[in-house]
């Protein structure tokens, strides 16, 4: 049924930017303040106020339009959107319309390796809306409240072109987006709190066919697997009804999340009429291309380059090299680790695998505050290199270094850790341990090679695994009747 | 009544003391506002207290600034703090604004002192002070006519001598039109001369703020307190602000004078174009040089100025809607209809009228037509005036085509906009207007002047206005009030 | 020009404006009257003219992102017509 039909998808993103003040008044946008507590007469909308724009906003907005490649509108200009909502001070937004910040860039996606080009139609800059917060659900409350505390935070719009063309495809571009503004240093990306949400247009058409299906919006959607499901699910949906002949109502949806669907928003409001119209209280934007020429030299080495230069510079598998640069601090933690200790592909299995266990998933800037630097996992890692510790005991030593933040050298000699190398000391154990398994030296004779590392196991378990496992192994040789 | 300039000379010489003279304002206002109805709020202690302070400060040997204990009337439409401020509207009846107006800081660092905030069409709209939610201001040279608006209730106060000054709004006329009714100055600054910050809006792109005074003198020492670049407002410019008075009494010889032969219109009242015509005989005799000039686009202004300005006004009312400040209707069971409702109750009938206009001009499938096609037009009306300022320094035409009419007369809402059809051109392209009395009718009403300049070039307009006015006898006639 | 027949309800319900039948009754006629008058724009070619939206052309006037000192927010409710604790309160959303 469903490859009747081609999933079109176009992809919505508002980012809030990492200004300290908001869009258009000094009041600062920081999180969590008490409600009403972070406002003024300008981003409350009061009477006889004027909005002023915050320069650092329309920079990290044009430095991320060179980012997806955009053309950076020479001129643009900021236009009034009105619709009556409580949480909208003005009852109206101000955003852009005619002539937005940048338009036509794109961003390359790899889905299953295959690395596929988005279009971008435009970003643009608007502020965000207050927050309410209804009595029970939307449905039952009698009333609800309103806190102006996020309005007018700066906000950047990014609107693909209707290029996506699955739900998983959808995700990745998700993903490929919020790390160039994370790299940028622009958002802070953070779904749950919505510094950077998505909406998604969704349509089905026949498979090869040029023209586009009926849309639907589908909103809240706050992790990528909730995008993932809702658009899997949406376009399912689509499939049923056009399979039974049904129409597509052009509406918008909101993704259930606890439910597994989507549910029309019953919308009776006749389209939408925003009377958009130039914002008199701000005057045009020029940008210069100087201005735009000096914010390129600003901008970091992005995600997708950094990936191939791993690849290259450090002989990295593609796989490692893509985990490495989802996050520019974890990046830039490994590179500062293999500077210190030059065997990349060893570096990138213990970040990959250990540190990635004991950092918490959900948060970018963890790794900023990572209890193990990257000089002491190197200064660890080069401790099983000369011997000092063994491989095995160096995970125990770096769980240790984690939670206590001390370096691998002061741990190792507290807590005795250095190898036992010495074939003197160790070649009493060994005869010891060949004592106390007959057994496994009579399999061995019958020819069964698995023993010797049975009995190399128990010899490590003696010396509490700090035996130099070559040398235990070389004893044990030399001590073990020939097989017969 | 003294001048402002007048005020602060007898402040230094000793012959007075602020605390009197504000004393003695707000006794005049006791016994004859009852009458004139310029003023919705009186700030009676806070003006005794700032009496006291300009006195402390002269006792104190400090050098007085020309506004220190010069009393003022403020449009209610400019935001002053902890004072409430209406634009005489129901749904802003009870509003204290929690922040000073940027004009309102400056006047207070200069130490003027202001007596109250002044009536006026609500929200600025309208041109008779008579669309005030609360009352109707009557004209001081006769109680019986409206004032003009919708500045009417400075007007009215600095006319009645119930402020040395007052400051306005003005949109397409609303400090002109009034001045010529009542006989005294005013000045519609050019558009980014004056911040607008704390001014509640009506339409951004055209509200300036500016003075009244009785005198030339005095508006140029309140503009000289008020203009200056703004960083609150980013459509205030930052060219430097010459010295006005400065610019005051360096005569007028060789000045090139433009008449704009459009501005003379039928069913205008024959005794303005008289006094006029007389004026700009005068201002020849004063060594001015005149020369007809055209402004062809003129007569469309009006028209489009009534898409421009409803459009704006339709978006900057949308904020009151009973949720953050202001009146909210009862018995709203859901947030739809406490909207529809709060907004009806709360507004008058012009103001709706504009706000449906406004929003129709906007709406899909109007904008282009409406909206966009006077956005065109206004870029016609600026060349018109770019090409005369190539020839002319300053042009002179009549304030408005008609005297101060009878309240009531104008129930037509398109026969009051049409007092406005001198003024609004002006505002359209953003340049620097003033009105000056340059007569009276055999009836004895003030009849207005109205001298429009290059933008920021307030200087000129005010040295012409100062040669004709210290020529001329009109200023020191003031209305008998009982 | 488009016919200056205006659809006062619909107008109406996108500025939020509950108008008796008699206010829309005047409002129409009185509107109609004004959109005639408007109508004379018509008279005037403005091709290839551009719109002006400030008089006083003016570009990149903007601030540096600098935090200012808030108001209370006591200060900011004080003029709320109705308020829940440090919130502004509103009568239950339906969507229209
Ligand atoms: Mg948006
Ligand atoms: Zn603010």
């Amino acid at each position: 049924m469903s490859t009747d039909y081609e999933t079109v998808i176009g992809l919505e993103v508002h980012a809030q930017l990492l200004t300290r003040s908001k869009m258009f008044c000094g009041c600062p946008t920081a999180f969590g303040g008490s409600p009403n507590s972070q406002t003024c007469p300008v981003c409350q909308g009061m009477p006889g106020v004027l909005p002023v724009i915050n320069r650092r906003a329309i920079e990290f907005a044009i430095r991320t339009a060179l980012a997806l490649h955009c053309t950076i509108n020479a001129g643009c200009r900021f236009a009034r959107k009105h619709y009556y909502y409580p949480d909208m001070p003005k009852n109206y937004q101000i955003s852009q319309y005619e002539e937005p910040l940048a338009v036509e860039g794109w961003l390359e996606v790899a889905v299953d390796g295959a690395p596929r080009r988005i279009g971008i139609e435009r970003l643009h800059m608007e502020e965000d809306v207050g927050k309410l917060i209804h009595e029970g659900t939307l449905e039952t409350a009698r009333a609800s409240l309103v806190d102006f505390n996020r309005s007018g935070v700066p906000l950047m719009e990014i609107v693909s072109k209707p290029d996506v063309r699955s739900a998983e495809e959808a995700t990745a571009y998700l993903r490929a987006l919020r790390a160039i503004l994370l790299y940028l240093g622009v958002c802070d990306g953070n779904m749950e709190e919505g510094s950077f949400r998505c909406d998604a247009n969704i349509s089905l058409r026949p498979r090869g066919s040029k023209e586009y299906g009926v849309k639907v919006e589908i909103k809240n959607m706050n992790s990528f697997k909730n995008v993932q499901h809702a658009l899997e699910f949406e376009a399912r949906r689509q499939a049923k009804a056009l399979a039974a002949g049904e129409r597509i109502v052009q509406e918008t949806r909101l993704w259930e999340a606890d439910k597994g669907y989507t549910l029309s928003m019953r919308s009776k409001e006749y389209a939408h009429d925003y009377r958009y119209f130039p914002e008199p209280d701000l005057v045009p934007l020029k940008v210069e291309q100087r201005w735009v020429d000096q914010l390129r030299t600003t901008l970091p080495e992005l995600p997708v380059v950094r990936q191939q230069r791993f690849v290259s510079q450090y002989g990295l598998p593609a796989y490692d090299a893509e985990l490495l640069t989802q996050s520019r601090a974890l990046a830039d933690y490994y590179e500062a680790a293999v500077r210190e200790y030059p065997k990349p592909k060893i570096v990138s299995n213990w970040v990959l695998s250990e540190l990635l266990r004991e950092l918490p998933g959900d948060d970018e800037a963890a790794i900023t505050r990572c209890p193990i630097p990257p000089k002491n996992l190197a200064r660890l890692l080069a401790l099983i290199d000369d011997g000092t510790i063994s491989g095995k005991i160096a995970k125990d030593v770096f769980e240790k270094m984690y939670r206590s933040g001390e370096d691998a050298e002061t741990i190792v000699r507290r807590e005795g850790l250095v190898q036992v190398a010495d074939a003197g000391a160790l070649a009493a154990v060994v005869e010891q341990v060949l004592a106390a398994n007959a057994p496994a030296v009579e399999d061995w004779k019958k020819g069964k090679k698995q023993s010797l590392g049975f009995l190399v196991g128990q010899v490590m378990k003696t010396t509490q695994g700090k035996a130099n496992p070559a040398i235990v192994n070389q004893l044990l040789l030399e001590q073990l009747p020939k097989p017969s | 009544m003294p001048t402002i300039a007048e005020l602060g000379a007898r402040y230094r010489s000793g012959e007075t003391t602020p605390t009197q003279v504000v004393e003695s304002y707000l006794q005049r206002i006791e016994t004859l506002d009852p009458q004139v109805r310029a003023y919705l709020t009186l700030t009676r202690e806070s003006a005794l207290a700032r009496a006291e302070a300009t006195e402390k400060r002269l006792k104190a040997g400090k050098p007085l600034g020309p506004l220190d204990g010069v009393p003022l009337a403020i449009k209610d439409v400019i935001c002053t703090k902890g004072v409430r401020t209406t634009c005489s509207s129901k749904i802003l009846e009870n509003f204290v604004p929690p922040y000073d107006a940027t004009v309102m800081v400056r006047l207070n660092a200069a130490g003027a002192v202001m007596l109250g905030k002044t009536n006026m069409d609500e929200f600025a709209m309208g041109s008779s002070t008579e669309n005030s939610a609360f009352f109707p201001t009557r004209n001081p040279w006769d109680l019986a006519r409206v004032p003009g608006g919708s500045s009417g209730g400075s007007a009215a106060a600095v006319a009645a001598g119930l402020a040395a000054g007052a400051l306005g709004s003005d949109t397409g006329g609303s400090i002109r039109q009034p001045a010529a009714f009542c006989g005294t100055v005013g000045v519609k600054p050019t558009y980014g001369r004056v911040s607008r910050y704390g001014l509640v809006a009506f339409a951004s792109s055209l509200d300036q703020i500016g003075p009244f005074a009785a005198d030339v003198r005095g508006a140029a020492l309140l503009l000289q307190a008020i203009a200056g670049h703004d960083p609150l407002d980013s459509t205030s410019t930052d060219i430097p602000v010459p010295d006005y008075p400065a610019a005051l009494g360096q005569g007028i010889q060789g000045l090139r004078v433009g008449i704009p032969s459009e501005y003379v219109i039928e069913g205008m009242d024959p005794e303005v174009g008289k006094a006029v015509s007389a004026a700009i005989e005068a201002l020849k005799g004063l060594g001015a040089k005149t020369e007809k000039v055209s402004l062809p686009t003129t007569n469309y202004a009006l028209a489009a100025y009534y898409l421009i300005a409803p459009a704006e006004a339709s978006s900057n009312l949308a904020r009151y809607d009973g949720v953050k400040y202001g009146y909210r209707a009862a018995g709203g069971k859901d947030l739809i209809q406490m909207y529809g409702r709060t907004r009806a109750e709360g507004f008058g009938p012009e103001v709706k009228r504009r706000i449906m206009l406004g929003t129709y001009a906007l709406s899909a499938g109007y904008y282009e037509a409406y909206y966009g096609k006077a956005q065109r037009v206004r870029t016609l009306v600026r060349r018109d005036f770019q090409q005369a300022f190539e020839r002319v320094d300053v042009l002179a035409c009549p304030t408005a085509p008609n005297v101060a009419f009878k309240l009531g007369e104008k129930e037509d809402p398109l026969q009051m906009y049409l007092c406005d059809v001198f003024t609004i051109p002006v505002n359209l392209a953003g340049l620097p207007g003033l009105s000056l009395p340059c007569g009276f009718t055999q009836s004895g009403l003030p009849i207005g002047l109205q001298l429009i300049g290059k933008p920021f070039d307030e200087s000129t307009l005010l040295s012409a206005a100062y040669a004709y006015e210290q020529a001329t006898p009109w200023h020191a006639r003031a209305p008998a009030l009982p | 020009m488009p016919d200056p027949k205006i659809d006062i309800e619909h107008v109406a319900r996108l500025a939020r404006l509950d108008l008796s039948e008699p206010e829309k009754e005047r409002m129409r006629s009185q509107l109609d009257a004004i959109l005639t008058y408007i109508d004379k724009l018509r008279q005037l070619n403005t091709e290839g003219v551009e719109p002006t939206s400030h008089a006083i052309p003016m570009v990149n006037v903007m601030r540096e992102d600098e935090v200012r000192p808030c108001l209370p927010a006591g200060e900011m409710l004080a003029n709320a017509p109705e308020r829940e604790r440090e919130f502004f309160r509103v009568p239950k959303i339906i969507e229209e």
